[in-house]
């Protein structure tokens, strides 16, 4: 049996450096409510919630079930959670509309990285014996994979602050970015990486709504069809990998038939300029195609939530009209370990 | 009942989360951290003929399982670099340093460290560097202390080795520490700006009406905000209890105790304290308690018996 699910609704906090006055639950609620009230689904029509989320961030232990607070799951509704980016709960969320158990389904996922130092959180996701005791933090290891780019002649620092400029000139129009408009690339963050070359530290969520077949359409006057949709992971040692490339980036694209025909648009989920180069690369992407018109992750970045973020941007303009296909891609992990990529169609008549 | 306002400050407390994490090593890793100590470096050869160093017990690409280890060299080459301005807790070295990543001498892959040297203008990749190790060694991958600059020519021989060491080692302990700043948000700051002033408020659904003590800012059942604050209390009943036999670490009460659910008169949902004032044996569900504070307490220290008669059970039931 073949169905087709789209993304019929999407909403997103305004990001922001510190959300010292909210708890989760607190920041998380309002866009729950957002995606609630643009499709009149209230939590009760809902068939599947499935949310991402680390308790590293800030520290909690199991705070995605005090989030879950906020859904209403009472009568127990069926529930799901990632402890990863919500572009994994939008998979899992996917698959489960796909076998036809559910027809709506709610993801959301959430970052509040303001009450720990998110460099230093991310390196106890790395390999325990080898790489974990020498704490790297997150800045450094995108900066050796800028450095190796820039020996690979593939860019340079004018082209990275190049792409800084630009996701933040496009910000300007997004509401909810953290860095709206370019700014001075700074001074070394860890060279060759500069602070303009860096993500934003912030706290945010994003939830989208999925439906299925005429439930998409009677839900969103334009649905954005997920087309295809696969997610792939590299070897964990960074020093097996080239750097320079993104082979699980590409097959992903590939089994979720990016390739078949052209995109117009794609939100690339690239926390640092350097990862907007070897994604590019690795997607084929000319300059036909509209890259990141939300600034992307250099604009707002709340870690678990961005790349929800760049499937939400996609089907967005799609529910707009300004887009007609489009790919999303998300990332995790360090030096783009893990790839997962989505190819989202507008229907041409429904304009 | 008032409208629930923003606090006049967000709370914030220092919160630290401490780890120390106990790994058992596999036969390749425990062979090449042991070797680490022994001032020996061991890669792993795959399925394809090449040399993993750092070594794994898998091969990456074939997930064969990785038995034969050769010994290599502890010169090797940068094949990328980053400078590191300010070093941060827990890394390598504390003045500023490159993290590297090298390819050992006889090497097929790079293994990422620190390399010492005064300023990026030292640094290139292909740089030639070997291993400063460690003063003390203790079977770690912080036994190679950092990198430094050496001049040698690659050399790119392996010796075949049996991995095997007096005392190896089978396991390591990873600390880990993680500083926040903890905030609880509105709801929980209202409700601790109470406790304060010895008052416990609790918050209103404005859907269900179930009043929540203490607030985390959602009712659960329903999915909104909760907006209006209740003051509940001071007195409540006991819907359930048990009894302690077990001393708690660093806690100075003595057992047998009583801890019980305790119904705060107008909350929706009970909340939990210790009973005292009476024999721990006469404890009973609907036994009517009230707090007790202690001189400079944040919170009650327990609750007592009021003397009251017992609650009837139909008044509390619903909230079990």
């Amino acid at each position: 049996m073949s169905r087709d699910v789209a993304i019929v609704a999407f909403a997103q906090s305004d990001h922001r450096r510190h959300t010292d006055d909210l708890s989760e639950v607190e920041m998380v609620m309002p866009v729950l409510h957002e995606v609630q009230r643009q499709t009149g689904l209230k939590a009760a029509d809902i068939g599947f919630t499935c949310s991402g989320s680390s308790d590293y961030l800030a520290g909690r232990a199991f705070s995605f079930t005090m989030a879950l607070d906020g859904v209403g799951a009472w009568p127990p509704i069926s529930e799901s959670h990632v402890e990863a980016d919500g572009a994994w709960a939008l998979y899992e969320a996917w698959v489960k509309l796909l076998t036809g158990e559910a027809d709506t389904a709610l993801v959301y996922s959430y970052g509040k990285s303001s009450p720990g130092s998110v460099r230093d959180v991310l390196t106890r996701q790395l390999d325990p014996y080898y790489l974990a005791p020498l704490w790297p933090d997150s800045v450094a290891l995108a900066a050796l994979q800028a450095q190796a780019l820039i020996d690979a002649g593939e860019t340079d620092e004018p082209a990275l602050a190049a792409i800084a400029a630009r996701s933040r000139e496009d910000a300007r129009t997004n509401p909810h970015a953290q860095l709206p408009g370019a700014r001075p690339q700074g001074g070394y963050a860890v060279q060759p990486l500069r602070t303009g070359d860096c993500p934003p530290v912030g706290d945010g969520v994003a939830a989208v709504i999925l439906a299925a077949g005429d439930r998409a359409r009677e839900l969103c006057e334009r649905p954005a069809w997920i087309r295809g949709m696969d997610h792939r992971i590299e070897a964990h040692s960074l020093g097996v990998r080239d750097l320079t490339d993104s082979p699980s980036t590409r097959l992903a694209a590939e089994r979720a038939g990016a390739f078949e025909r052209p995109v117009d648009t794609a939100e690339l989920h690239a926390p640092f300029t350097s990862q907007e180069v070897v994604l590019r690369k690795a997607l084929g992407l000319d300059d036909s195609v509209t890259v990141n018109p939300s600034g992307g992750a250099l604009a707002a970045n709340p870690v678990m939530a961005a790349g929800l973020i760049r499937l939400g941007e996609a089907a967005a303009r799609i529910h707009r009209g300004e887009s007609d296909r489009a790919l999303a891609h998300a990332t995790s992990g360090p030096c783009l370990q893990q790839n997962l990529v989505a190819v989202l169609e507008g229907e041409t008549h429904a304009r | 009942m008032t409208a629930a306002a923003p606090p006049p400050g967000a709370l914030q407390a220092p919160l630290v989360v401490e780890f120390p994490f106990t790994r058992s090593l596999g036969p390749v890793q425990s062979a090449f951290l042991t070797g680490l100590r022994e001032r020996t470096v061991l890669g792993v050869r795959t399925e394809a003929g090449g040399v993993l160093v750092p070594p794994v017990e898998y091969d990456p690409v074939t997930a064969a399982e990785l038995r034969e280890l050769v010994e290599v060299a502890a010169t090797g080459t940068v094949t990328t670099w980053a400078w590191n301005p300010e070093p941060r807790p827990g890394q390598p070295l504390a003045t500023p340093f490159a993290w590297v990543l090298v390819r050992l001498d006889g090497a097929d892959t790079a293994l990422l460290h620190a390399l010492d040297v005064p300023g990026p203008e030292a640094v290139r990749t292909g740089l030639r560097v070997r291993i400063r190790w460690a003063a003390e060694r203790a079977g770690a991958i912080t036994d190679i202390a950092c990198f430094e600059p050496y001049e040698s020519s690659p050399q790119d021989d392996t010796t075949p080795h049996d991995g095997r060491f007096e005392e190896p080692v089978t396991g390591i302990v990873a600390p880990a520490r993680l500083d926040y700043t903890y905030s609880p948000g509105r709801a929980q700051t209202r409700y601790l700006h109470g406790l304060a002033e010895r008052r416990t408020v609790g918050e209103r659904c404005p859907s269900c009406a179930k009043v929540y003590v203490p607030p985390r800012g959602a009712c659960p059942t329903c999915g909104v905000a909760t907006t209006d604050q209740v003051e509940v209390g001071p007195r409540g009943t006991v819907t359930t209890f048990c009894i302690v036999n077990i001393k708690a670490k660093n806690l100075d009460i003595e057992v047998p105790y009583v801890y019980a659910h305790i119904a705060l008169d107008g909350a929706g949902l009970a909340l939990h304290g210790r009973i005292a004032g009476i024999p721990y044996d006469e404890v009973r569900m609907g036994l009517r308690v009230e707090p007790v504070w202690s001189e400079d307490g944040r919170y009650p220290d327990h609750y007592r018996p009021t003397g009251e008669p017992d609650a009837d059970y139909d008044t509390y039931k619903e909230l079990l």
